[in-house]
Formats: structure tokens, sequence, C-alpha cells
């Protein structure tokens, strides 16, 4: 009887701290898990006995590459809780806010943390040594997600602006318009960025997702839209926990989200928001997408990187959009009712890497009761593991470091943001 | 010829979101000057290249929350000549100092289904409360403008200058209007140290203080405004726990609103 076992001590090129272990016995995969020691932050804990008006600001320290995510997804939440509408020129703007984010955290992971493993490096520093075009055209594209971010939010991380019922202060018209500029000379940046990724060398490997993305009858989803499955979900977003449950495994103590019925894996991210929302694209996206010959459903998880520059095209042609249509509102904000009884509210929103769920319980008063929070790596967590059992069991030939490394990029591959999902994810004692 | 050695920089990890360190990878125009300047020795969200130590300069990011994390402070003070802290969790406990409030044995209860499984302290501490620190960077999350005049200042084996007043200075010189005079609006402004640039008065809303307390803070006095303003002792003492709960400053400002909610 043979045992071997791959570990990966520290994952690199991740937000937050993780590890992997694999365990293959007699040539079989007996377990793996993708373990994370991020320590434990409690969240849920502390957001109880604080108001509702504070849950964007607190939320949004639960990740530092999304927290526009936070903000919306606590936002949402807290104004379906108290029946308040937010529309016109205010959803416009929290659309174009979503859209600095999206073009800011893709365009970190295609060319910072993903590209590096396509093409041999250990890092984007020593890729610029040999590609300082990509690299410097990487960073100008990413410094105009994280200066739309500023324009609407005061900063990059942790945006200032975001309120319950809109923002604490809505730009001119003025000003969205000298943004154009930036945006225009972005869209070349990330049409090449698309190509830059197209032209990658992928692995022939096809997975069976079950893809869950939100889905809106009329745009690709960021803030609103229905709660859909490539099988057999839509329901309304508010019914998240109808579709899906965090359980625990009994050998590992790791809470998963799994589908309710079935307890199968599932994806959310890029792969899913594509397979399930491409009419949506704008006509550009679009052709893009097919010039570089993506199909309609891409099943090959290395392929995401594709997908991300594709986001990325549409994110700024929808910041466009959004721009050349702007008319200042007149109160920046919707006016909450006060909370005189109890309310409960839920929410899911699109994150750059999936999406993330907020509920919460607001006292009379408007002080939280209870939180829950599911970040997009905890459900994409099992579906990972999913991935490198698959992985694994097909290349059990290949010689420990070099599987090591394909187990790593396997990962990457999800763009896993372990900070967001600490509080749920496996947390194991063990230390190496 | 012989090539000079470049400064060592490593780039470390707590208790935290990551923003922070992020915020490094955010200086967009800067970083491939940054990378050229100094050798990345360990920056694990960014590479997996690894070199061991002695670090010359490292930054910390992150507040102690584990035993094993209070022993691995120790190890990278060791192995740094100079060590720069970045960040609220880092400088002051962060969000999650909130524990240090509550009871986390019952935080664990909440969050985790199997509680005994969750290795963490009661509390979340500053690393200066672990070790000694040569320079700290505030904010949640901290300025890349201050980031770069750190990390500049170092390289030049200078000492940073960054300054120490208040958030009214930066929003004065901002040209803002002030909220609370103003608007009535609580803000934190005049307690809080300056380097965000004012941002929030700027965006018609209160400072929320995240860059912990300036080096004179006399809450005392911003207390009794505020009670003025009609904010209830409950609300007073939410607006000093957030991001530097932990900061004394701020902790004793939270307690005494704490106290005289109870007393009421």
């Amino acid at each position: 009887m043979t045992e071997r076992t791959i570990a990966v001590d520290y994952l690199a090129r991740v937000e937050g701290e993780g590890a992997l272990k694999v365990r293959i016995q007699d040539n079989r995969v007996e377990d793996v898990q993708l373990k994370i020691f991020e320590p434990p932050r409690f969240f849920e804990a502390f957001l109880r006995g604080r108001s509702y008006q504070e849950a964007p600001d607190i939320t949004a320290r639960i990740c530092g590459i999304c927290p526009v995510a936070y903000q919306m997804s606590s936002c949402h939440a807290m104004e379906r809780a108290l029946g308040m509408k937010v529309d016109g020129p205010i959803r416009e703007l929290r659309r174009l806010l979503y859209c600095g984010e999206w073009i800011e955290s893709h365009v970190l992971h295609v060319y910072l943390l993903h590209a590096p493993d396509f093409l041999g490096y250990p890092d984007a520093i020593h890729l610029a040594k040999d590609h300082p075009e990509a690299v410097q055209h990487a960073l100008a594209l990413k410094k105009v997600g994280n200066s739309l971010m500023t324009l609407l939010g005061g900063r990059e991380i942790h945006p200032i602006n975001v309120r319950i019922g809109g923002f604490y202060r809505a730009p001119t018209v003025a000003e969205l318009k000298a943004f154009r500029p930036q945006l225009e000379g972005a869209m070349p940046l990330a049409e090449e960025m698309v190509r830059f990724a197209a032209d990658l060398d992928f692995p022939k490997i096809e997975e069976d997702y079950e893809f869950v993305s939100l889905r809106h009858e009329h745009e690709y989803p960021m803030n609103e839209g229905d709660l859909v499955s490539s099988r057999d979900v839509h329901v309304p977003q508010d019914h998240w926990e109808d579709v899906f449950e965090e359980v625990q495994v009994p050998h590992s103590h790791a809470l998963q989200s799994i589908r309710k019925k079935g307890g199968g894996s599932y994806l959310v991210g890029p792969l899913s928001r594509y397979a399930l929302n491409r009419d949506h694209l704008t006509p550009h996206a679009d052709e893009l997408a097919r010039s570089v010959g993506l199909e309609n459903v891409v099943r090959n998880p290395y392929r995401s990187i594709i997908i991300r520059g594709i986001e990325t095209v549409y994110a700024i042609e929808e910041a466009l959009r959004i721009i050349d249509h702007y008319r200042r509102p007149e109160r920046s904000f919707v006016e909450p009712p006060p909370v005189t009884e109890v309310r409960t509210g839920a929410a899911v929103t699109e994150a750059p890497r999936g999406i993330l769920y907020h509920r919460y319980r607001i006292g009379p008063g408007g002080l939280i009761e209870d939180a829950k929070i599911v970040a997009p790596t905890s459900q994409n967590q099992k579906r990972i593991e999913d991935d490198l059992r698959h992985l694994v069991e097909r290349s059990l030939a290949l010689d420990e470091p070099t599987l090591t490394d394909a187990c790593e990029r396997a990962i990457r591959n999800h763009d896993p943001c372990i900070s967001c999902a600490t509080h749920f994810l496996k947390l194991d004692l063990e230390r190496h | 010829m012989t090539e000079t050695r470049k400064p060592k920089l490593g780039v470390f990890k707590f208790a935290s979101c990551d923003g922070c360190q992020l915020s490094i990878l955010d200086c967009e125009d800067e970083l491939l000057a940054i990378a050229g300047a100094v050798d990345i020795a360990d920056f694990r969200e960014a590479s997996r290249a690894v070199l061991d130590g002695p670090y010359d300069l490292s930054l910390v990011e992150g507040s102690v929350t584990t035993a094993h994390d209070a022993e691995r402070i120790k190890g990278i003070r060791a192995q740094s000549k100079v060590l720069v802290t970045i960040g609220a969790c880092a400088t002051a406990g962060g969000i999650q100092a909130l524990r240090n409030f509550g009871d986390v044995e019952e935080y664990r209860r909440v969050v985790y289904a199997r509680p005994e499984y969750i290795e963490t302290l009661a509390t979340s501490t500053a690393i200066a409360d672990h070790i000694s620190v040569d320079f700290e960077l505030r904010g949640c999350p901290i300025s890349k403008f201050q980031l770069l005049e750190a990390v500049g200042a170092f390289l030049q084996g200078r000492a940073p200058n960054l300054p120490n007043e208040s958030v009214c200075i930066e929003c004065k010189r901002r040209g803002n209007v002030c909220v609370l005079v103003a608007h009535g609006t609580p803000c934190l402004g005049p307690v809080t140290q300056a380097g965000c640039g004012a941002i929030c008065p700027a965006f018609q809303r209160g400072c929320y203080g995240c860059f912990g307390p300036q080096a004179t803070p006399n809450t005392n006095s911003l207390t009794e405004e505020l009670k003025v303003l009609g904010v209830a002792p409950p609300a007073v003492q939410r607006l000093f726990r957030t991001f530097n709960a932990n900061a004394p400053a701020f902790k004793a400002a939270s307690t005494a609103a704490t106290a005289e909610a109870t007393a009421r």
C-alpha cells in the first residue's frame, strides 16, 4: 500500500491565508482539503447591536479586494427589510461603482495573480521583466477601475460614499463626463487583455458545473435579478436559503455551501455569469467573445481568465453608457423609514468572484439582531475541491512538485478570496 | 563591477481584510519602480517566490488574534531591520477588536457550528502590544500616498514626513464646509488623525475615525458637542467603537459613553 500526500502550506497569489492538502492512497484520491488558516474575525457576531445603517461600512472590512460587493449586498438586504425602493440615477450610480470594482478586481486577477501561472513566472514583477508592456497596460487598466471607485466612492479600498438608500453625495454630470476619456482610453487595453488571455495555452479539461448566478430581465447582472442555475434553480434572489445550505462535513469539521437538493457542489463567478447571461452582453463584448472563440458556455475553468477579460470590456462599456445617460438626482439617497417593528431582509449581488448573500434581522429602533453572510469563495469551496479531485485523479503520474503546482493553479482559476470566506470555510487546527 | 545589494522587502499578514497590502498593488504608477528599488523577499498575496530573511524593511498588516500569531510576529521582528505596521488592524486591533468588548466564547457559538475547532484569543490586539514597532501607518485602509512616503523615506534613510494633526486641519485646507458646525452631522474629524484627505466631509458625511485618534485628542469635548447635537450615549459609544475601537483614546471615550448609557 502506498500513500502520497500533496501539501501546499501557503497558497500564494490568493487573497488571504490558505493551504491545500490532498491524500492519495493506492493511486486513489482519498481526501482533498482546501484549508483556511486565516484567523476568524466574527463579523456576524459583532454586527449584532450595531445600527443597520452601519452595515455597509462594517461589512466592507470583510474584504479589501471587493468591499463594494459587501456594501451593495448589505444595502439591498436592509432596503428589502425596510420596504424601500431605490431607482433611477441612484440605482445607476450603484451599478457604475460596481463597474469600477469589477474592472479593478478582474484586472488584478488576470494579469497580476493568474497570468503568471500560464507563463511560468512566480509573480507579475518577474513577468514584467520579459513582458513589460503587458504589465504596464495591466496597471494602467487597473488604475481606471480604481479611479472610478475613487470618483464615486471617495477611495478605492473601503469607499466612504455608500449608505442605505443611496449615496452621501451624488456626483455632478460634469464630474462624470470628465471621466469619459479615461474609460475610452481603457477600452483598447481591455480588448488587448481579452486577446492576451485567449492566446494562453489551456489544459484541455471540461468540468460538469452547475452554474449559479443572478439573472436580470434586461441586463448583465450586478445588483439585481433572480437567482438561477444551469439546472433547475429559478427563485427570487432573497430565497437563497431555500435552495442552498451550509453543512458541516463530519470528517473535516467544514462548513460548505451545497445544493439542498442532492447535496452537490455548484459554481459561482465569471464562468457562471457568462454561461447564464451571455445574451445580455453588449454587442461589442459579445462579438469580442466570438472573435476569440468563446462558446456560449465555457466549462474549462482555466479559460475563466478570458471571461474576466470579456466582463472587463462589458464593465467599461456599461460605465460609459451610465455616464452618458446620467442626470444628477435631486437627493443623493432615499430616506429610510423609521424601524418600528422587527424586519428581515436578504439580498444577493454579484461580487467579481461570484454571488454574495447577506441576510439581516433588524429590531425596533434599528439595531441588528441577527446577520448571515455567505461569501462567494465559501460557495465555491466544495466545487474547488471537486476540481482538485478530478485533477489529481487525471495526473497521478506527475511528480510531486509538478502536481503541487497544478493544484495551486486549479485553485487560482476561481480567484478565491479567503479573507471573505473565513467565517465559513473549514478551519483546521493542524499547522504545517 | 559589483552590484549593490538591494534592500529586501517583506510583507506579512495577520488578521485583516488584505486591503492594506492591496494598497501596494494599487500604486499603479509606482509599483514597477518600487519593485526595481527593492527585492521583494516575501509577499504572498502577490508572489510565489519567497526569499529567506533577514529583511531590511517589513510591512506588517493585521492584528494578533491567535496564540500562533503572537509567536509568529516575534520571529518576524527578529528577522526585520525596520518594521512598519500598516493599517488600523495592525496599529489598533482593527474592527475585529470589537470582540475585546464582548464575550468571545459566545461569538464563537454564534458564528461557527463547531466552536471547539476555532482557535482564537479572547482579544484582537495591535502589533505594538507584542513587539517593538519602528513606524506606524494609520488608516482603514492606509493611504497609498503615505505608504509611498514611508517606503521612500526608508530607501533614502530618513524619517517619514507624515502629519499627526487632526482631520479638521486637512478638511480646512481642502476647503470643505464643516459638516459638524454647518449641518449638525456627527463627525470624529476633530479627534482623528489626518492622512485620508478629509474625504468623508468632502462627500457630505461625518468622519468615522478610520485613521484613529490624533496625537492630542479632546474626546470629552467632542462627546459634549455630540450630545448637544442630540446623539444619545449608545450612539456615541458606537461612533468611537469601530475600526480603531481598541486605540486607547477611542476606547476611553466609548467606555465613558457606555457608563453614561448604563447610568441613565
